[in-house]
């Protein structure tokens, strides 16, 4: 496997996205951290920068890295290579190259200007995300041929996961106003990986004082090991349900 | 060696592949021919796994090749229209599948000889015209010395000299015992190379004879004739 891994590696270093990515990214959190009067500040700031931009290049890069490798992996399949290998070395090669950009872009300005648990859950939360958001790019590249479609489809599950799925609770949490809402809330939450990451994140912060009753909920809930775990846990499931399922389909569909 | 079984393909309700069975032996060079469309392709791309049947079952030496992987490195594949990463050089793209054949003891340079690849090993895929990548195909099919070749219209984009080394090298693997399967439209080519014809119609066996039996049973000198009259006899 790791054999191709490089291969796919290599494609990616050589079309020089990944490294404006990274420029990308570090420029964002230098300048966020020089802005902002306290490290925590820019932190905030950073962490919705964050979860707005790399689900969106993520989720963009790999659906359209996944196209372009169609003839590298019809070259593969005629070899004695087993498909999920490919697959598995398409889905390592994309990922890593993706952290790698998140850990030098944000890991580094974090260090420097905010060292701490909360920086820290920020860079995971990003690799978490990059990981989620390829397994739902490839997904949506082996449901459809077509690679106008398949951006298609990756863009409307960013739409829904950014900004839509905000809505749909927001809304949930307006109707129902008059009923007792932290565990519903709560489980909402899990649904959305996004919002998963940005809860874990904003409760290592002290703004979530401003959140109420739910806040205090959620930080009795996220504040413990146990919680946190817990989120880890879900946001494995995250990339393991779309990450599986695509593998599936690519291994039972023609080339 | 390779057996197929009650094969079975079809593409939403276009019946690609209808219950074919046949069986292709060692030291052979067996021409399938057929119309546009009747299946030649898919055949190939089943033997390889890159297209997975509905039914049916085919076998190598015995064994059935339904998801597997390891029997593929005794198949050398040319395809059609050879598709190669853009961005990659020929010399990367030679590396790469050795790299991924490393348990081939034999390694056969003689096409990258003849066909002069040396001289291009930085020229990159995607600037290639369709014949040099035919050849880099050819090459890479050839290279491992592989049990069984399938070749998909391997002359179509090749000038006649590259294409007349490679019958030569087609005739010179024959001898060693392998199993050779051309694809080809070019009836006087499948008449040079090939020992049986087998044609393919509407995803099913119309004939599978030798070359010589075709002649005798039609009292034609020539293939192409006897290829017509019994695409004839039978409307």
């Amino acid at each position: 496997m790791n054999k191709i891994i490089k291969y796919v590696l290599y494609d990616i270093i050589r079309n020089k996205i990944v490294v404006a990515y990274t420029l990308f990214l570090l420029l964002l959190s230098i300048g966020l951290f020089n802005l902002g009067s306290s490290p925590d500040k820019g932190l905030l700031s950073l962490l919705n920068l964050v979860l707005l931009t790399v689900p969106l290049i993520s989720i963009v890069f790999a659906t359209t890295h996944f196209y372009n490798s169609y003839e590298f992996m019809e070259l593969l399949v005629s070899q004695p290579i087993k498909r999920s290998k490919i697959f598995m070395s398409e889905y390592l090669g994309v990922t890593l190259s993706l952290s790698a950009a998140i850990l030098i872009g944000i890991g580094i300005p974090v260090l420097l200007f905010a060292p701490g648990a909360t920086g820290l859950y920020l860079v995971l939360t990003g690799v978490f995300i990059t990981f989620i958001f390829v397994a739902l790019a490839f997904l949506a590249s082996v449901i459809t041929r077509d690679k106008a479609k398949g951006i298609g489809i990756a863009l409307l599950l960013w739409f829904y996961f950014a900004l839509i799925y905000d809505g749909i609770v927001l809304f949930i949490l307006y109707s129902f106003g008059d009923y007792p809402l932290e565990y519903a809330t709560l489980a909402l939450t899990a649904l959305n990986p996004v919002d998963l990451g940005r809860i874990m994140v904003l409760l290592n912060l002290d703004v979530s004082a401003l959140m109420g009753y739910t806040g205090a909920l959620y930080k009795s809930i996220f504040g413990s090991m146990w919680g946190i775990g817990l989120s880890f846990g879900v946001m494995v499931l995250w990339v393991f349900i779309p990450l599986l399922s695509s593998r599936r389909v690519f291994q039972k569909r023609d080339l | 060696m390779i057996a197929i079984e009650n094969l079975s393909k079809t593409y939403g309700k276009l019946v690609v592949l209808d219950n074919l069975s046949v069986n292709f032996d060692g030291g052979r060079v067996v021409s399938i021919i057929g119309p546009n469309g009747a299946g030649k392709t898919t055949m190939s791309k089943c033997i390889l796994g890159m297209v997975l049947p509905d039914s049916g079952d085919i076998k190598f030496n015995g064994e059935s090749v339904l998801n597997k992987f390891a029997y593929r490195s005794q198949i050398g594949y040319m395809p059609q229209i050879g598709k190669y990463p853009e961005n990659m050089k020929i010399r990367q793209v030679i590396e790469m599948v050795r790299d991924i054949r490393k348990d081939a003891t034999v390694i056969d340079e003689e096409l990258i000889g003849l066909y002069g690849l040396q001289n291009m090993y930085d020229k990159r895929m995607g600037s290639l015209s369709g014949g040099t990548k035919q050849k880099v195909s050819a090459a890479l099919a050839f290279m491992f010395d592989p049990q069984v070749l399938i070749l998909d219209e391997p002359t179509a984009g090749l000038d006649p000299i590259s294409a007349e080394i490679l019958k030569c090298k087609i005739l010179k693997e024959k001898k060693k015992g392998k199993l050779i399967l051309i694809t080809s439209h070019i009836m006087s080519e499948v008449e040079e190379v090939a020992d049986e014809v087998m044609c393919l119609m509407d995803g099913a066996v119309k004939f599978h004879d030798t070359i010589s039996g075709i002649k005798q049973n039609t009292n034609e000198e020539r293939l192409s004739r006897a290829i017509a009259k019994i695409m004839n006899e039978e409307d």
